[in-house]
């Protein structure tokens, strides 16, 4: 594998692939703590050249964390099609990017590519693409999926209704629910975060949000985000829970961190199969965001591209309802700026795409990192344009729990309208018998939560 | 405008409201309605939005009573309307500015607190590199080393954090509390000191230098939307490097619409004393 360099009469030398990688990101504030970021422009487009040309084959038997040594690597490896990776071996990573972009590859090219695809090389191809490459390869891709009732069509965006209050107030949560709906929001799912982790509270949610369905014969499926233990301790005890949510890392150490291992999700797997409410086939919600690991110093000096990419090769083996990456929640040491998280958001959307999953993206900030409600907006529009899954809706984009910004239920339906997409078909037929929306335009009635009462 | 024109509108209206008092009732009524045309006052219920007409009228107030979240704000096409929008942007610019700014020398000047750094170096390195502001500068270990008591029994400690607004907001109320709590529970005191741009395990490089049987560090939070003047009291018996994060003790979201400032310096007390008695922190102690 080349791993030196001369640009004009500069030369670089790298030591291996996990440097390349690290150094070919664009700047990212966690890169730079964890030590691996290129020391300036330069030197980031050296190694972005030397990328370039590598091989899927150098990238596939470089590992950057040994199969033996990692099980979220012995996950990614196990799920290569060796037939389909053969055919693309000798590609170099710049081929994979003209192929992804090329006019030629439709949506059906690329399903048979990335059967051949490990995660590393999915993150290799995002670091050399620009934002509107991102935007252009992940338009294409066209994910549905099934809980309850199926989403993810292409001309159609969803959103979570995420109707979180500061103490798990039954009536506050059902008070911002009614909201959503009333925005046409929640066709995703209507997910809670919780404040209690306990399978008792848990429980109290997921049967308010169930009842509140069964009511209004609402076509969508319902989920509180606690640890995936407490969730499967209120579904033993009975609790009607259509999806099991879990957050991913991208290191065996770094779901250590979570709390959580393969074992314990294959286990979890067996039981929602078992004893969830829905339909399916698709029955998990996982989060991701890049940083985590490094956050929990589990990085194994990987850059957290690549980290996050791994997540998605995890994520693949449950085949998720959906997967949503809380991009800009972990803080400004992680993602600096707006122009970082901007950045983050399309790579992570397209990142998980190419895998074949379900993505949707929390674009979102904390209040001390250099973001404000308008980046928000512009991503949330990027975006919709790259054929997102679903966003999340958020009363006035303000979460009173968790204490960060997102979306709006008015952002969503904003970008519905700019951009002339429509709610999940089953819950857009919903929202017209409700009076709520007509030929995928919002009623008058539309933003009165009182209609529910 | 400037601040010297700013206080002539303000006697202007004080004295207008003055004359409100007087016989000639009429005349200055007018004046004072003059004067406050000429600028726009904001209170809270000014930001409220709501819906035109709400299918179930007295419902809109059961559901906004029942969660801070910012519901039953109307829209206009897909858009929020104009004051909703502001009321967030308000809301976040308060944040972003606690953030930004520095603990004006007043406040501190008030408790004799003297002011050492971090190896911080600006506000921008601050937030890229937590690892930063745990390590006082040189300069900071030879100040604190003249001019602090050693192995007090409680080492104050107050800091900016991610809120400087926190500190001005808040130490006038839990700092004497704290004071008067300590002597109740029969504790001493060394030298207290402010650190500018600490983060919260600074305390174990200071444990390392004055060797305090317990440390309390007043710090500025993460500032949300609902307060952006949130403190925490970070505790922790014998501090020094390598600590975990569990062997300290926590009372946080400190605010006047949060945990009381007074409340909170008076708990901080008893929770030290518990400290002393069981000769440990964090989750071990029982309180």
């Amino acid at each position: 594998m080349k791993t030196k360099i001369t640009l004009l009469n500069k030369t670089y030398q790298f030591s291996n692939l996990k440097e390349i990688l690290a150094k070919a990101n664009e700047e990212k504030s966690g890169d730079q703590l964890a030590g691996i970021a290129a020391k300036d422009a330069q030197e980031r487009l050296a190694a972005r050249h030397l990328l370039a040309d590598l091989t899927l084959n150098d990238i596939r038997n470089n590992p950057v964390l040994a199969p033996e040594e990692d099980e979220v690597s012995r996950v990614i490896e196990n799920s290569i099609n060796e037939k389909n990776y053969q055919s693309i071996a000798n590609w170099t990573v710049s081929d994979l990017r003209e192929t992804l972009l090329s006019d030629t590859t439709t949506d059906i090219e690329i399903t048979r590519l990335r059967k051949g695809l490990t995660s590393e090389m999915v993150a290799a191809v995002t670091k050399i693409m620009s934002n509107l490459d991102l935007i252009q390869a992940a338009s294409k891709i066209e994910v549905i999926t099934q809980c309850n009732f199926p989403i993810g069509y292409k001309g159609t965006l969803s959103g979570r209704a995420q109707p979180n209050h500061p103490t798990d107030s039954i009536q506050g949560i059902k008070a911002s629910l009614y909201e959503a709906l009333s925005y046409g929001i929640g066709d995703a799912v209507i997910g809670i975060n919780p404040v209690i982790d306990n399978a008792e509270s848990v429980k109290q949610i997921l049967q308010m949000t169930k009842e509140e369905m069964d009511r209004f014969i609402i076509p969508t499926q319902n989920c509180v985000l606690a640890h995936v233990t407490t969730q499967m301790r209120a579904i033993k005890n009975g609790a009607p829970s259509d999806l099991l949510f879990q957050s991913l890392a991208g290191t065996e150490s770094g779901n250590k961190a979570f709390g959580i291992s393969v074992e314990l999700l294959d286990e979890a797997n067996d039981l929602i199969q078992k004893e969830g409410t829905s339909a399916g086939p698709n029955l998990w919600y996982f989060e991701t965001g890049q940083g985590s690991e490094l956050s929990s110093d589990a990085h194994h000096g990987i850059d957290q591209v690549t980290l996050e990419a791994r997540c998605y090769g995890l994520a693949k083996k449950y085949h998720p309802f959906i997967v949503n990456t809380v991009v800009g929640f972990i803080g400004p040491e992680y993602l600096y700026n707006s122009k970082q998280v901007i950045r983050a958001g399309l790579e992570d959307h397209f990142m998980g795409k190419l895998q074949g999953l379900p993505m949707g993206v929390d674009v979102c900030y904390t209040n001390h990192m250099k973001a404000d409600q308008n980046d928000m907006e512009n991503l949330a529009i990027l975006l919709g344009s790259a054929g997102v899954n679903f966003l999340i809706g958020v009363p006035m984009a303000d979460d009173c729990m968790l204490n960060y910004q997102s979306t709006s239920f008015h952002d969503i339906a904003s970008v519905r309208s700019v951009l002339g997409l429509r709610p999940a078909p089953y819950f857009e037929k919903w929202l017209e018998k409700m009076g709520i929306m007509e030929n995928g335009k919002l009623t008058e009635r539309a933003g009165d939560p009182t209609i529910f009462m | 405008m400037n601040e010297g024109q700013i206080e002539l509108i303000v006697q202007k209206v004080m004295e207008q409201l003055q004359k409100r008092f007087t016989p000639d009732h009429n005349i200055a009524r007018e004046n004072v309605k003059e004067i406050i045309e000429k600028g726009l006052v904001f209170r809270e219920q000014d930001w409220k939005t709501s819906i035109p007409q709400p299918a179930f009228k007295e419902g809109v107030a059961e559901l906004t009573a029942s969660t801070p979240a910012r519901i039953g704000v109307w829209r206009t096409g897909t858009r929020p309307l104009t004051k909703t929008m502001l009321k967030l942007q308000f809301d976040h610019a308060a944040a972003i500015d606690a953030v930004s700014s520095e603990v004006l020398e007043k406040y501190l000047e008030e408790f004799n607190l003297f002011t050492v750094e971090t190896c911080y170096e600006n506000k921008e390195v601050y937030l890229k590199r937590p690892d930063k502001g745990r390590v006082l500068t040189d300069d900071a270990v030879d100040t604190i080393s003249s001019r602090c008591q050693k192995r007090p029994q409680v080492q104050i400690v107050v800091s900016d954090g991610l809120s400087a607004s926190a500190v001005e907001t808040n130490l006038k109320d839990v700092y004497p509390a704290l004071i008067d709590s300590l002597k109740i529970n029969n504790l001493s005191f060394g030298t207290s000191f402010f650190v500018k741009g600490g983060r919260v395990a600074c305390m174990d490089h200071i444990g390392d230098i004055l060797e305090p049987e317990v440390l309390v560090l007043l710090i500025g939070e993460r500032p949300g939307l609902v307060s952006a003047s949130s403190m925490s009291a970070y505790m922790c018996y014998r501090p020094r490097k390598g600590i975990i994060e569990s062997d300290r003790n926590v009372i946080s979201n400190i605010h006047p619409l949060g945990t009381p400032p007074i409340e909170a310096g008076a708990h901080i007390g008893t929770v030290l004393r518990r400290m002393i008695e069981q000769k440990v922190s964090g989750v071990k102690l029982e309180l």
